[in-house]
């Protein structure tokens, strides 16, 4: 078994706006999955807008806190599930049912974790 | 066979894929299995010589590569690799419960081999150049030549692929049912793109690259002896039939020779005929597929005495057939180019302007050449100066750019006529 990390991107300003019917939408693809992944799914999390994330940067002993994001992009990470899976193809089938990877303005990367044989 | 420096060479071009696919399931690592296979190659043409040709060379390869496998693992297990293995049929589960008894659609090694090298997650450069070095069994250098980049940075990205194919864990595995038609999809295009990187070189010396052309038709011929559906059965005639003019493509010195000016008795008539019945068997297979229509259209081509005697109309209506399923501007082009053929170049010329205006066709080099051909037809000889001369400045490869001055040079002429 392989573990995977699951990044779920999106505009914020749209997630941030969207319809209701949108996000029913977005959360029957989550329910979805998380029924269809079971106990693959070792951890998992929605984020909050990245108005609320602090960074720390830089070198020496007293890194500079600032507030905001590590890379400010309108394509923000917005959620993650930590899985362990057989291979890619079944981390892919089980992505096809978020509702993020039929948007335009979303998407999901799939990221191997390091072996450590 | 009596020279077993050509029996190796045979069993090389035939059994290369299979022995490697075979390998791969006892390594369950690319790298590794490889070697060994090199290695078994290479232990033929020592013995071959005096202890004769085997009688079934697959299985003598076969063995000798597993053995060697074996070896090399026991030597190694003292130092477990840092990469993953492959991941195999036997240690997968499916993603769905009721799934997990589903046998597999097609088993098949050189299949598995075939499906990983074409796996989507890879890029589309990647899985060409991976295919060509694992089921064709080109080495590196080859793979290099063939797309004109250093060997070190070919060297690269297959290594970069293998990798992500470990890393990754991407399956050595035949797809499921229900994922089966678009990875199909996905080895046609890596075949029909090494194919015409072959027949219509952009850049290098020769118009027709016959060592890609030859490797695009084995793939095609693989993936129909064991996938006989309907997309590679059309891909396969689609190949065949291009590929059977290809005595008459260039003359002596390597200049494209076009269609109207081919000698038609040289074209191979057994591979049209195959090439039809393929299509055929592909349009029964299921609705039409774009490398079947492609395939109507070179049929069209084939079955035409002469070039005056091509069905033009049945040419256009073809690939708004084409279009439909596949639509493209540069399918755009060749109906236009079909359509001056059945009406005239006024009517052709009228056809490429309402195409001028898109973007990726502006710098498209068959849009000038089709443009001062239909011009020179016409007798419009500054237009097809220009037109030539813009051709010329799109072109790199040294085959159509002698054409293209041979033309230009012919058009003025007229000019100053």
């Amino acid at each position: 078994m392989s573990k995977y990390m699951l990044l779920i991107y999106g505009n914020e300003q749209h997630w941030e706006t969207m319809p209701a019917e949108e996000m029913a939408e977005i959360d029957a693809g989550h329910v979805a999955f998380q029924k269809r992944a079971g106990d693959r799914i070792l951890a998992s999390g929605q984020l909050e807008p990245s108005s609320t994330a602090t960074t720390l940067r830089g070198d020496g002993e007293s890194p500079a806190v600032t507030d905001g994001p590590f890379l400010e992009t309108k394509e923000v990470l917005g959620g993650f599930y930590l899985l362990e899976a057989t291979d890619l193809d079944e981390v892919v089938a089980l992505s096809r049912e978020l509702a993020e990877v039929r948007h335009a303005h979303s998407g999901v990367e799939i990221k191997p974790l390091v072996h450590h044989g | 066979m009596s020279n077993p420096g050509d029996a190796v060479a045979a069993a090389h071009r035939a059994h290369w894929a299979g022995v490697l696919a075979a390998t791969v399931r006892i390594t369950r690592d690319l790298d590794t299995a490889e070697e060994c296979v090199q290695d078994a190659y290479a232990q033929a043409l020592r013995t071959w010589p005096s202890a004769g040709v085997p009688d079934h060379p697959a299985a003598w390869l076969r063995t000798v590569a597993g053995n060697r496998a074996r070896d090399l693992l026991r030597r190694e297990s003292v130092w477990r690799r840092a990469m993953p293995l492959l991941v195999e049929e036997a240690t997968a589960t499916a993603p769905d419960p009721q799934d997990a008894d589903e046998p597999p659609v097609v088993a098949d090694d050189t299949l598995r081999l075939i499906f990983t090298c074409c796996h989507p997650a890879l890029s589309r450069e990647a899985r060409v150049a991976l295919t060509l070095r694992l089921v064709c069994g080109l080495s590196t250098a080859e793979v290099a030549r063939a797309f004109l980049v250093q060997e070190s940075t070919m060297a690269a990205r297959i290594t970069r692929a293998k990798k992500k194919i470990a890393a990754a864990r991407i399956p050595y595995r035949v797809p499921t049912a229900e994922d089966l038609p678009e990875r199909v999809s996905a080895v046609c295009d890596v075949v029909h793109l090494v194919f015409t990187t072959g027949s219509n070189a952009p850049v290098g010396e020769t118009l027709v690259r016959e060592d890609l052309v030859g490797s695009a038709v084995g793939l095609a011929r693989t993936l129909h002896r064991l996938l006989p559906v309907a997309e590679p059965a059309g891909l396969l005639a689609l190949l065949l039939l291009i590929d059977a003019r290809r005595a008459t493509r260039t003359d002596d010195d390597g200049r494209p020779v076009l269609l109207e000016d081919q000698d038609r008795s040289w074209w191979d008539r057994e591979m049209i005929t195959e090439g039809i019945d393929l299509l055929t068997e592909s349009l029964r297979a299921g609705p039409p597929t774009p490398y079947a229509v492609q395939a109507a259209i070179a049929a069209v081509h084939a079955e035409a005495s002469a070039f005056e005697a091509t069905d033009w109309s049945e040419i256009v209506s073809l690939y708004d057939v084409l279009l439909r399923l596949w639509p493209s501007p540069v399918v755009e082009l060749n109906q236009a180019v079909a359509v001056g053929m059945r009406d005239g170049p006024k009517a052709g010329l009228a056809a490429l302007d309402r195409l001028a205006a898109e973007p990726a066709l502006a710098t498209y080099r068959y849009l000038s050449a089709a443009r001062a051909d239909f011009l020179r037809r016409l007798g419009q000889w500054p237009e097809a100066v220009t037109a030539y001369e813009e051709a010329l400045v799109l072109t790199d490869n040294e085959a159509e750019r002698a054409f293209l001055t041979g033309r230009l040079a012919e058009v003025r002429r007229g000019q100053e006529a």
